[in-house]
């Protein structure tokens, strides 16, 4: 009821800004001062609730798996940090995650100890909960998203708004869709993950790009990469756009090579511990693919998991050759969007092939989690001014694939609360004047929508309170990962078409200049 | 009980809103309410597994009182030391929602089983209801001036009563002002520090033109008023408890205290404990009595929002066992008129910083701290960007005068003292310090307020 109230109050309301316009009079400063400290606020009053694996032994969660790691780190020496030994039983959260999660857990323990040594002291601190050492443990998330993730968006928005017309009204809504985006809070500050680092430097990558600083978006990608490994998620847009524009520079092969020498140079100096043996490398290299976990795991909404509905993969095939399949897949399906941007780079057109390249890895990767669905939803959050509806539909269908997830986290609250905050900051778009000759929405589309809605929130519903039937007990998560996978397929797809459309038309643009 | 105060923020926000469009069309206006509000009620529902006081155990034992005892002993039982004391309204209303909350969960209501029973669902269904309220009286509010309500305990729903007959005196509805004032007294009878204003605006201004028809509206007016006293008082009178109940609420027991400690009055009078409350209330009507002599002159429908205001600032000051959220009570009305120039806007300004720095120490775990300290941090940032955007012609910022500029540092330093110098350097001892310079500092910005508030009331004409 309330939905509808607020949707028709926005029909009424055609051209009134004045939400968000008082902000706007000091420049870009007022509306992201006023905003940050609100998504501040909102982090910290989600980091009130349960973490993941809350009370949880033996194994706990996520947040058990952070702490550990920050004892390891602090208490050992660095190359023994991925070696196993009787002092790092690598069964136990065993760290794997490259070298720069291993130095910023070693940061943050340092941190821990000063305050609460109790709470990383080696082997008798395992599966530690209590007040402070939750607390603690929190405030490091939410710095880390402060000096991090925000920085990183003030920039994005800085460069983004120098470079697109008329954009001034949206602004402070663009910095609100990305800095409140529900399903990142959830899972950095109720789940319990430090996602706010990579997605952060990779954001910085993206600003530093638009405003064609190449060598410097290399460097913060490639702390992307050595943050998570799922970054690479995104490898292929930066790969492919970075080589198209060198290509069209007077000395290619020196534009690669300076690019080259950034990535490695970065690399090495992360790696350095390790790279002075092959053993070391081996051994790190070996924690970050985890292959024996298999090609999916629960109910992710991507191709694998789906489709082993009616193709039971793991018995057909060997893990050996799941691996090989899996590779082909995910690369020959992001190459269209690589290839349209190797003949005709463009920073729009950049901002969609990171989603589509970030979609092929989240379909047909192998060993996807659900939160892996966060890499689509950024640079699905960047390009909010320019496909608000995209925006919104993918958010809302993210949110649900990680439904069955914070559930178990008892984040009920914060997921309806966050849910809400972001549908009605979502639906005070600021509205342009609507031209005369706009044709409605067809009937049938607005039907469908509708539809899927009420289908959503009736399976929350049943998944509440329902108790699946004995024989299929995980009835309810593949119907929910079956909706949530046709929407992402449809969203990619229609986010491939869109690339392609906007190449043709910058290579027509060039063809008439030509002439 | 915490203090969200989205509440204000919002309310600033909307302020800056109405005022970019001085013509927008009133449905507009609720519309972008509504927009701020239910981002601000979403909010709230990521708060609810912060501290709950004692007032949360107080407001669910007179759920269950009402609910399982008959209205003859509401006043007079005294199964938890937390006896229902406040006027008719308000026991009546904890009797309709303790019908709700049984649905929700039978235990909440049951006074015997239930002391100290802190089962998730009573919390959530208790927040729950306050949201409501606010939800109602925002939906019913007479358009543009119920924008603000704070909900602490159940006072967003008081607070907007207020600000509803307030709205209506200004509008020239002078019976439904005092109709809903009535309403206001059977609620929470704190609110009738404002009595003595209300009485002589509405003698002089709704009992106008000439002696009979004074008198004929005068007359209309009491029995408005005290058939709104009847249905409140009526039923106890009844039982023949008017006694038990004015004995409730009027006459405090005396271990409330001046010196409370924690809950201390940011009241400067804290430091002489031979106050009685008799001298206290001759102080306070002493002190309105300068702003009822300027009605009696001129009852102007404009000036009503800062009389009212001016007069709980008094009550606040002078007041007998007075606790820091009464400084709302002046507050959310000020809000009102904060925009009307630069200088209500520096001095709103300033004022809402005391008001709600002296409501820090409310909130006192560590999990709360960031809370507390960004919500004031984002009010300042709001009003600041709002109030600098409406007077952006005018010279003067929004805090003006080097005494102004380093009362608001002074803010920085109490705060860095008492959180993270005094543990430093004093270690445990003195550990009331911290908590007396916040009263104390905040008794200062108080006193300016007042000061400021008095002379601005002499000097219009």
């Amino acid at each position: 009821m309330e939905k509808s109230r607020v949707k028709k109050g926005i029909k009424e309301e055609v051209d009134n800004n004045s939400d968000w316009l008082w902000l706007m009079d000091k420049g870009i400063s007022g509306p992201f001062i006023c905003i940050s400290l609100f998504s501040i606020l909102v982090r910290v009053a989600v980091s009130m609730h349960p973490y993941s694996g809350a009370g949880d032994s033996p194994k706990y969660g996520d947040f058990e798996a952070q702490r550990h790691w920050m004892e390891i780190t602090t208490n050992l020496p660095v190359n023994e940090w991925y070696h196993n030994s009787t002092c790092n039983d690598l069964t136990y959260w065993g760290l794997d995650y490259p070298p720069l999660t291993a130095y910023q857990s070693y940061v943050h323990g340092i941190f821990l100890r000063f305050f609460h040594p109790d709470s990383v002291s080696l082997y008798s601190s395992r599966g530690h909960e209590s007040y402070i050492g939750k607390l603690l443990m929190r405030w490091t998330v939410l710095t880390s998203d402060v000096l991090i993730f925000f920085p990183a968006v003030l920039w994005f928005i800085i460069v983004y708004a120098s470079q697109s017309k008329g954009y001034k009204s949206n602004l402070p809504w663009h910095v609100a869709m990305i800095l409140l985006n529900p399903c990142l809070i959830l899972i950095d500050h109720g789940h319990f993950q430090y996602n706010c680092i990579s997605l952060g430097l990779t954001i910085g990558a993206v600003a530093a790009l638009l405003c064609d600083k190449d060598l410097v978006a290399s460097f913060f990608f490639t702390l992307a990469l050595n943050h998570k490994q799922m970054s690479a998620y995104f490898a292929p847009a930066f790969f492919s756009y970075l080589l198209g524009k060198s290509l069209r520079c007077k000395n290619p092969v020196l534009e690669v090579v300076k690019l080259g020498i950034v990535v490695i140079g970065t690399f090495a100096l992360i790696w350095w511990p390790y790279i002075h043996s092959k053993v070391a490398i081996f051994e790190v290299v070996s924690r970050l693919a985890p292959f024996e976990r298999g090609i999916y795991e629960d109910y992710v909404a991507n191709f694998w998991c789906t489709t082993s509905v009616l193709i039971k993969w793991k018995q057909l095939f060997t893990t050996q050759s799941l691996k090989l399949l899996s590779l082909t897949i995910t690369l020959s399906s992001c190459l269209p969007s690589m290839f349209l941007q190797i003949k005709a780079p463009s920073k729009r057109g950049f901002l969609y092939g990171l989603l589509n390249s970030a979609f092929s890895f989240y379909f047909f990767s192998f060993q996807v989690h659900e939160k892996s669905i966060l890499l689509a939803v950024l640079p699905a959050s960047l390009l909010a001014v320019e496909e608000p509806f995209l925006f919104q539909w993918l958010t809302q269908f993210a949110l649900f694939s990680m439904f069955p997830l914070l559930l178990r986290d008892k984040l009920l609250l914060p997921y309806i609360a966050l849910y809400g905050i972001f549908i009605f900051i979502h639906y005070g778009k600021p509205k342009p004047k609507p031209k005369p000759n706009t044709q409605k929405p067809i009937f049938f589309v607005s039907f469908l929508i509708v539809c899927l809605l009420l289908l959503s929130l009736v399976l929350h519903v049943i998944y509440l309170k329902v108790n699946p039937p004995k024989k299929y007990p995980f009835l309810f998560e593949a119907i929910i990962m079956l909706l949530c996978f046709s929407q992402f397929v449809f969203i990619a797809v229609y986010s491939n078409r869109k690339q392609w459309i906007l190449s043709r038309q910058l290579l027509v643009e060039v063809q008439k200049k030509r002439i | 009980m915490k203090p969200p105060k989205q509440k204000k923020l919002q309310q600033s926000k909307e302020k800056q809103t109405h005022l970019q469009n001085p013509h927008e069309p009133t449905n507009t206006i609720i519309k972008d309410l509504l927009w701020f509000s239910l981002i601000a009620t979403f909010f709230k529902l990521l708060l609810i597994p912060a501290y709950h006081s004692t007032d949360f155990e107080v407001h669910r034992n007179w759920l269950a009182l009402t609910h399982t005892l008959p209205l003859s002993q509401w006043y007079t039982d005294e199964t938890s030391p937390w006896t229902l004391d406040y006027p008719p309204f308000f026991a009546y209303f904890e009797y309709l929602l303790s019908h709700f909350a049984s649905l929700v969960d039978p235990t909440i209501t049951d006074l015997y089983n239930g002391l100290n029973y802190k089962s998730p669902s009573v919390i959530i269904f208790q927040r729950l209801t306050k949201r409501l309220l606010i939800w109602i009286s925002v939906i019913s509010s007479p358009g543009l001036l119920i924008v603000d309500h704070i909900h602490f305990q159940y006072n967003g729903f008081l607070l907007g009563l207020l600000m509803a007959s307030l709205g209506a005196l200004q509008n020239g509805h002078d019976l439904t002002g005092g109709f809903i004032f009535a309403i206001l007294l059977c609620f929470k009878h704190l609110f009738a520090v404002a009595g003595p204003v209300y009485f002589v605006y509405i003698l002089r201004h709704y009992c106008r033109g000439g002696f009979l028809r004074g008198f004929s509206k005068l007359i209309t007016m009491g029995v408005v008023v005290i058939a709104v006293f009847v249905a409140a008082y009526g039923p106890f009178a009844y039982h023949g408890q008017i006694q038990d109940v004015l004995k409730r609420f009027y006459i405090k027991t005396p271990t409330a205290s001046f010196t409370g400690g924690l809950v201390g009055d940011s009241s400067p009078f804290a430091i002489l404990p031979t106050v009685t409350p008799l001298v206290t209330f001759g102080v306070v009507l002493l002190a309105i009595l300068p702003c009822v002599f300027k009605i009696w002159r001129n009852p102007d429908p404009k000036k009503i929002v800062r009389w009212v205001a001016y007069a709980y600032t008094c009550g606040f000051l002078f007041g007998w066992h007075v606790h820091e959220k009464a400084s709302l009570h002046f507050l959310i009305p000020l809000a009102v008129v904060a925009v009307e120039s630069i200088q209500d806007a520096q001095h709103y300004f300033m004022l809402s910083i005391v008001s709600i720095y002296s409501l820090f120490p409310l909130l006192y775990e560590a999990q709360e701290y960031p809370v507390k300290v960004i919500l004031l941090l984002l009010y300042v940032a709001i009003m600041w960007f709002g109030f600098s955007s409406t007077f952006s012609e005018k010279k003067d910022g929004v805090v003006s005068g080097w005494i102004e500029k380093s009362y608001m540092v002074g803010f920085v330093v109490v705060e860095i003292w008492g959180q993270f110098l005094h543990p430093l350097i004093l270690g445990d001892r003195f550990p009331f310090l911290p908590l007396m310079l916040i009263s104390f500092y905040c008794a200062l910005g108080m006193m300016y307020s007042w000061i400021w508030q008095l002379k601005s009331i002499i000097r219009s004409h």
